[in-house]
């Protein structure tokens, strides 16, 4: 049914637009996103509200029809076997996916039914994604009782019920608190590990895509900015980020032109009270940054040196801080 | 109950490719079904007002319409209004509850559910055919009960068994028809406020301008009139005939053949809401 050479996942300049506000022009959800995601590999959208990330997932998930472009999953066409590809995905939405007046077994086994396994099959899969997942004590609970956290890894689990070769997470941590998010993120992280399926998640969370993603697309205004694995698109930035933040915002403007002047400092760009800038060897560029700084009377209350991070990647593809847009 | 169809669907590739389709049509509308139901008796207080309600109905308006018999013209067949509202009560009662089925629905929106199934093999028709089956399946045990109390007060239907499996078909197709339309204003209205307000708004006409409560003939000319094309009036002629001793089976079976066919088209056209949805999200 799939072609084993085909990506487990590829679009190809999707537009979407949805009617705006009235007498408002159409509202442009996808710009000509292009992505492709190979098989058994975690690939992340990471890019702020209404960038476009769930629109091209439920695109992708055939559950809304591109303006234009193509897509499709493991070779087969979303448009042209919408039922082609139900069979081999799974999809956990934003909102929590699971029935609340079924227990987290019957969740399962129901899922598992849908998509044609035996009852038997379906039992024995559901126990093992209850234990994997550590809900044995909870599997005859019904979902409605679940803390946010076991829902969303009974969401999870429904999703990988029928063994998919593509697993679409949306946004699968918001709302969650620091450490159902771990626990969390430990689980997509072993995926890889049992399960031989790709994974599209989409993500607001820097650190969820610099943690999970082999590749990632930073995507803004319904498009691709750019793609890479995590590390590629660090060391593309060269050198060290220096952020230096000031006493106070008015003298950000006079401390820019300084800082652009000092020699080894590049990308010199502002966000709220603080500067950021790009250094070749940060330890080497301090000191003359403090003293010019010094020199001009502008009172500096931390200055610090870091590898770059994604959000530095971020601002330097998209032109603003990731902070400031999500 | 299904799992050897499903081994069988699963297990023959030969088997002719329309057949097997169909088959996991109905294994998935099963599916859906039973989760309707299930969900159904884990909520006890909800069940059991929706078994007591209709029995306050029947003897409610039992009591309280009980000398309109006595006006000249009203013709009950049998004499007694216990007997003459009992099919109107038991479709009333299909008709109320099924107005409330796109709830379901709206609920599934609200969480993911309803995206996940749309985006599993499951066909529209069978996320359509398990709520309807769920809805007709609580009209049969409804319609049973207000039977059996309208026995215990006295009440006698001399059309036997068949008058009461063909009012059981008539409020299921009633409640077919209700809850096709209620699940389509659920695809396109998709909140829970609106779908109430529209429904509830369709509903009191609907039961009022029929012969339900009321001999029609005693009702204004154009009450009349429009009761002819309610399907209401349809589903409570065709039941009361069928319960009367001498039944007039030419007025029975075209309002159950009208029913059926009212109730196949709105069950299409809900379906086809499900295109509305999708456009929307």
């Amino acid at each position: 049914m799939s072609d084993s050479s085909s990506p487990a996942l590829s679009a190809v300049d999707l537009v979407k637009t949805y009617p705006g506000a009235r007498g408002k022009p159409r509202i442009r959800a996808l710009d000509g996103l292009s992505i492709n995601v190979q098989a058994g590999t975690v690939f992340a959208l990471l890019g702020p509200n209404g960038a476009g990330k769930s629109t091209a997932v439920k695109i992708l998930a055939t559950l809304s029809r591109p303006d234009s472009g193509h897509a499709s999953v493991a070779g087969i066409d979303v448009l042209r076997d919408p039922n082609g590809v139900r069979h081999i995905i799974g999809l956990v939405s934003q909102k929590a996916s699971s029935d609340p007046m079924a227990t987290a077994r019957e969740n399962l086994v129901l899922a598992g039914r849908i998509h044609g396994m035996s009852s038997s099959s379906a039992r024995a899969r559901a126990a093992d994604l209850l234990s994997r997942f550590a809900l044995d004590e909870a599997a005859e609970r019904l979902a409605k009782t679940f803390s946010g956290g076991m829902a969303r890894k009974l969401d999870v689990a429904i999703g990988l019920m029928h063994r998919p070769q593509v697993l679409f997470l949306d946004e699968p941590t918001t709302g969650l608190d620091p450490q159902a998010r771990t626990e969390l993120w430990a689980e997509i992280d072993r995926l890889s590990a049992h399960e031989d399926v790709a994974v599209l998640l989409t993500t607001h969370y820097l650190d969820e895509a610099d943690q999970l993603a082999d590749r990632l697309a930073i995507v803004d205004h319904g498009r691709v900015v750019v793609e890479g694995t995590p590390e590629q698109l660090k060391a593309e930035l060269k050198g060290d980020t220096v952020q230096v933040e000031l006493a106070t915002a008015e003298a950000i403007p006079g401390a820019m032109v300084l800082l652009s002047r000092i020699a080894g400092l590049r990308d010199v760009a502002s966000v709220g009270a603080s500067l950021r800038a790009r250094a070749s060897s940060g330890a080497r560029a301090v000191p003359s940054l403090l003293s010019a700084l010094e020199d001009a009377d502008i009172a500096v209350s931390s200055v610090t040196v870091a590898r770059p991070s994604l959000d530095d990647v971020y601002l330097h593809h998209v032109g603003r801080s990731f902070e400031v847009a999500a | 109950m299904s799992s050897a169809l499903a081994e069988a669907a699963t297990s023959t590739p030969e088997l002719p490719a329309r057949r097997r389709e169909r088959g996991r049509l109905l294994q998935h509308s099963v599916y859906l079904t039973a989760r309707s139901l299930r969900t159904l008796w884990r909520q006890p207080t909800f069940a059991a007002m929706t078994l007591i309600a209709p029995i306050i109905w029947l003897l409610l308006f039992g009591q309280l319409f009980r000398s309109v018999v006595h006006i000249p013209g009203f013709s009950t067949g049998s004499g007694s209004y216990l007997e003459f509202i009992t099919p109107g009560v038991i479709v009333m009662t299909a008709l109320f509850s099924s107005g409330w089925a796109g709830t379901v629905y709206i609920d599934d929106m609200n969480r993911g559910v309803m995206d996940r199934l749309l985006a599993s093999p499951v066909r529209r028709g069978a996320m359509m055919i398990g709520t309807l089956a769920y809805q007709a399946v609580t009209t049969v045990v409804q319609t049973l009960i207000v039977f059996g109390v309208a026995y215990i007060s006295g009440a006698r239907f001399r059309g036997g068994v068949v008058g009461i499996v063909v009012t059981i078909v008539a409020a299921a197709l009633i409640s077919v028809i209700m809850a096709s339309f209620s699940n389509a204003l659920a695809l396109l209205l998709r909140q829970q406020e609106a779908l109430i307000g529209v429904s509830q708004f369709i509903v009191l006409p609907l039961q009022f301008l029929s012969s339900a409560i009321m001999d029609t003939r005693l009702s204004p000319h154009w009450v009349q009139h429009v009761a002819r094309y309610n399907p209401v009036d349809w589903a409570v002629v065709a039941s009361r005939q069928a319960l009367s001793a001498g039944t007039e089976w030419g007025a029975v079976w075209p309002r159950l053949g009208f029913l059926a066919a009212l109730a196949a088209a709105m069950a299409w056209l809900a379906t086809r809401a499900f295109r509305s949805y999708q456009a929307s999200i």
